[in-house]
């Protein structure tokens, strides 16, 4: 008590002096920000308000077909000479037909503008037409007329200053709405434009999702912090990648070219994409035998070795077959099918893209099961071989893998920034790897198992944290150069922020499983793979769904405005619509962004409540 | 023959949970294992399968070295050593048929895992545990749909799937009433007797201990404190097992 006593002035000058420095923020805020309600009330302000609003509040959606019924009476002004007042004819009373009085006026005059005999309720203006040609289109005067239930109007208008000898016209055209009302261009072009953003953010997040996956498991701590290997295997796998990849791409490029030396020729195509799987799915089966009891011999594990090299080869010769067959399939379908061409060229991109990414899966592949691979060889000689030797083995391998790695960066940054000097950009990231791997290999003991995989997960993290933190829009910009303004643009911005984000939330998902399941099957003396596909994807399949559904929508309001920087989609239209102050137009787009945004959140509210 | 020769496992924080521990168990044998909880009676079965590497000392199964076991070595080793689990570790949303076929992994070459595919005797095999077992006609119900005694079979014929020599049964009936506690230490019974199949099975209550076991060894901080038959365990024995203010129910 004494104690809460003894504080308590202190406590109030305290929230005080909190409480003032609370208002010294706002000020400087309202400073910084420009608040300002004058300019609010000023009257231009105001105006410009209204319009834009009114112009809001009707978009252009609907719009009437019209007819227009316009009428032209002889007039003079300045009135002539009299006697010449005959000139003008007697109205015919069974059509529309203007009375006005006086005849004629001077300049400044007030005249009344009578109608009669139009179409019931109908409005438009009513004008003064300078020269003695009733058809010219130029128009003077402000005046609209409105008819009645009879087709009758009455307005005063002002006769400009316009004198002439010649006999002058006042117009009537009285304009009415005609059959039902039908979609205006800007609902077309909107509707375009929707579908396009819808399936932009289809795209996105498809392909994001399927990068992502595999990407989540390697920033999950709980499934990286058991990966640990010896130096020699980890040496051996980070050389294996790149040789593998070369190597791979090669391979795959000849057998790329082999294939195209077959020509396009749908049989032959035909015929290979039905041999290969055959092939390929009886020699993967011979290889790779359900279940085993006993070890094979080595003789028997190289032969089945090369039998699965050979398959893989076939296997992306058939892909490239298939890719020749969809294009030229593609192709002759984009021409016979008419409106269904679009199927056409879907088949035509896809075979494209078969082609385009077939060389690159191949050295991905292929650098995956090198690395794979040699890094068995390390395990098994730092388990084989003598201390000693393992440690030289270690300093070696080491060395050269830490040198190639860091050469290939220094590679990167040449073709970055173009330095164009071998000292900095090869040699010294060559000599500080070779240096930074020896030393590693040397203060580390010759078998001991290192992390490796808390490395690869640290490494992985930093990367998505650091892409993730590049706004869309901005990756955008960056694709919208590389592959040109439009959709696809949006699709590889979306995409890619869609992969590195995901892969974050999923991660986390990955982290927080139940451990129980992952120990049990683990015990069972699964490996790493058959872990993760029976008790990890088990158990992150509902977070995984829902968080795509989130994505989704996510993608479908971020696509909306992709196009403000050419990523195609419906921004391109609003910022169109928008600069050119053509409000309604704009509005019709507002309302169709609300409508898909309010869909989207519904059905993905729904499908997760199903699935979950 | 399973030979465990000073082992010895202190955790990053520096907690010793086992502390220098030999014992044998021929084959054949039902081996409880009992002590306080705490008493490293799960670190000691964890580190037989290397789900826990341990710090130091060998674990000799028919002369060969678990411990210096390469990871490709350890798979062979880990398909022949069955896993019962107090919380059952079923993947509550897959099948009871796939949590049980899951046994057969390290059989199974894993490039059919990638398609989820299991030879067709396996999963003929599985049928088979799971009648042995009694929850035939649970095969296609999601795990979490099962009562914890009908789990607690399904990670009873995961385990058989995997042909073991020995089961390592970690508090298998700790969750359970005492019923469905009978029922399952008869099924790890049966499976002793008629497959000959070592078990070694920690257990809290001492009557499971001299109904079931042939052998006993207890724990305490982790240190073997007693080895023996069940009934060689009297009120004295019991004390240091079980602490100095331990009173016997049951």
């Amino acid at each position: 008590m004494k104690n809460n006593k003894k504080a308590s002035p202190w406590k109030s000058l305290q929230i005080g002096l909190a409480t003032l420095l609370g208002l010294v923020v706002f000020a400087y805020g309202f400073q910084i920000t420009q608040v300002n309600l004058e300019e609010l009330r000023s009257e231009k302000r105001q105006e410009s308000l209204v319009r834009v609003t009114r112009a809001l509040a009707q978009p252009e959606i609907f719009e009437y077909d019209q007819t227009e019924e316009i009428v032209n009476q002889p007039f003079y002004v300045t009135c002539p000479s009299s006697g010449s007042e005959t000139n003008i004819p007697e109205p015919d009373t069974s059509a529309p037909y203007l009375v006005i009085t006086p005849a004629c006026a001077n300049p400044g005059d007030i005249v009344q503008v009578e109608g009669f005999n139009f179409a019931p309720y109908t409005t438009g203006p009513v004008r003064f037409v300078p020269g003695s040609d009733p058809t010219n289109i130029v128009s003077l005067g402000r005046d609209t007329a409105e008819t009645d239930g009879n087709g009758h109007f009455v307005v005063s208008m002002e006769i400009p200053d316009r004198p002439s000898d010649d006999v002058q016209y006042i117009r009537a055209t009285l304009k009415k709405n005609v059959g039902a009302p039908h979609l205006t261009q800007t609902a077309y072009d909107t509707w375009d434009k929707i579908v396009e953003t819808v399936f932009l953010a289809l795209l996105a997040t498809v392909f994001g999702t399927m990068l992502a996956i595999p990407l989540s498991f390697m920033a999950a701590r709980n499934l990286m912090k058991t990966v640990k290997s010896p130096l020699t295997s980890i040496a051996l796998s980070t050389l294996g990648w790149p040789i593998g990849i070369v190597i791979g791409f090669i391979v795959v490029r000849w057998v790329g070219g082999l294939s195209s030396g077959l020509g396009s020729n749908i049989w032959i195509n035909l015929a290979s994409i039905v041999i290969t799987p055959v092939v390929v799915i009886f020699g993967l089966r011979w290889a790779l035998p359900q279940e085993e009891t006993a070890l094979p011999g080595r003789a028997l594990q190289i032969t089945r070795l090369g039998v699965i090299l050979l398959e893989v080869l076939i296997g992306f010769f058939g892909l490239f077959q298939l890719a020749a067959l969809t294009m030229s399939i593609g192709k002759s379908l984009e021409t016979s099918l008419g409106s269904f061409g679009f199927l056409g060229y879907f088949l035509f991109q896809v075979g494209d893209i078969i082609t385009i990414l077939t060389p690159a899966l191949g050295a991905l592949a292929a650098g995956g099961t090198l690395s794979n691979f040699m890094g068995r060889i390390g395990q098994l000689a730092s388990e084989k071989l003598p201390m000693a030797t393992t440690k030289i083995l270690n300093i070696v391998l080491s060395a050269a893998a830490g040198a190639t790695v860091l050469g290939l960066i220094g590679q990167l940054v040449e073709w970055l920034y173009q330095i164009g000097n071998p000292l900095y950009v090869l040699w010294a990231p060559v000599t500080v790897g070779a240096i930074a791997g020896l030393l590693l290999a040397v203060f580390t003991k010759a078998k001991e198992s290192l992390p490796i995989g808390l490395v690869i997960y640290s490494i992985t993290r930093t990367l998505l944290n650091t892409m993730r933190s590049v706004e869309a829009l901005v990756m955008a910009i960056v694709f919208v150069i590389a592959v040109g303004i439009g959709p696809f643009a949006g699709v590889m911005a979306l995409g890619l922020h869609t992969i590195v984000s995901l892969a974050k939330l999923y991660s986390e998902q990955v982290e927080s499983i139940m451990a129980g399941p992952l120990e049990a099957i683990e015990a069972t003396g699964a490996n790493r793979l058959q872990t993760i596909i029976y008790a990890v994807i088990p158990q992150i399949v509902p977070p995984y769904i829902s968080y795509t559904m989130y994505r989704w929508d996510i993608n479908v309001r971020m696509s909306t405005i992709i196009g403000f920087v050419g990523g195609g989609g419906i921004g391109f239209l609003l910022q169109q619509n928008i600069n050119l102050l053509n409000y309604r137009a704009a509005s019709a787009q507002m309302i169709a962004i609300a409508v898909v945004v309010s869909i989207m959140d519904y059905i993905s509210s729904v499908m997760r409540e199903r699935v979950v | 023959m399973l030979q465990i020769r000073n082992l010895t496992k202190i955790y990053d924080g520096g907690v010793k949970a086992l502390d220098n521990v030999s014992f044998d168990v021929p084959d054949g044998q039902f081996l409880a294992v009992i002590g306080l909880s705490g008493s490293g009676k799960s670190t000691l079965l964890r580190c037989i399968n290397r789900l826990i590497e341990p710090t130091d000392g060998q674990i000799l199964w028919n002369g060969e070295d678990i411990t210096k076991a390469s990871p490709e070595e350890m798979r062979r080793i880990r398909r022949k050593i069955g896993m019962v689990f107090q919380h059952f570790n079923l993947v509550h949303r897959s099948k009871v048929i796939t949590n049980v076929l899951a046994g057969r992994l390290g059989y199974v070459n894993p490039a059919w895992s990638l398609l989820n595919r299991f030879p067709k005797d396996d999963i003929e095999k599985a049928y088979k545990q799971l009648e042995r077992v009694g929850i035939a006609d649970k095969a296609n119900h999601r795990a979490d749909e099962l009562s914890g005694g009908q789990q607690q079979r399904v990670g009873i014929a995961r385990a058989l799937m995997q042909d073991p020599a020995m089961i390592l049964a970690d508090e298998p009936v700790a969750s359970l009433d005492p019923v469905l506690a009978h029922s399952i230490m008869k099924h790890l019974e049966d499976i002793n007797d008629t497959d000959g199949v070592s078990v070694l099975c920690s257990l809290h209550f001492l009557d499971l201990v001299h109904r079931y076991a042939d052998r006993v060894v207890a724990l305490n901080a982790g240190k073997l404190v007693f080895e023996g038959l069940p009934k060689e365990i009297d009120d004295k024995k019991f004390k240091d097992i079980y602490g100095r203010d331990a009173e016997r129910v049951g």
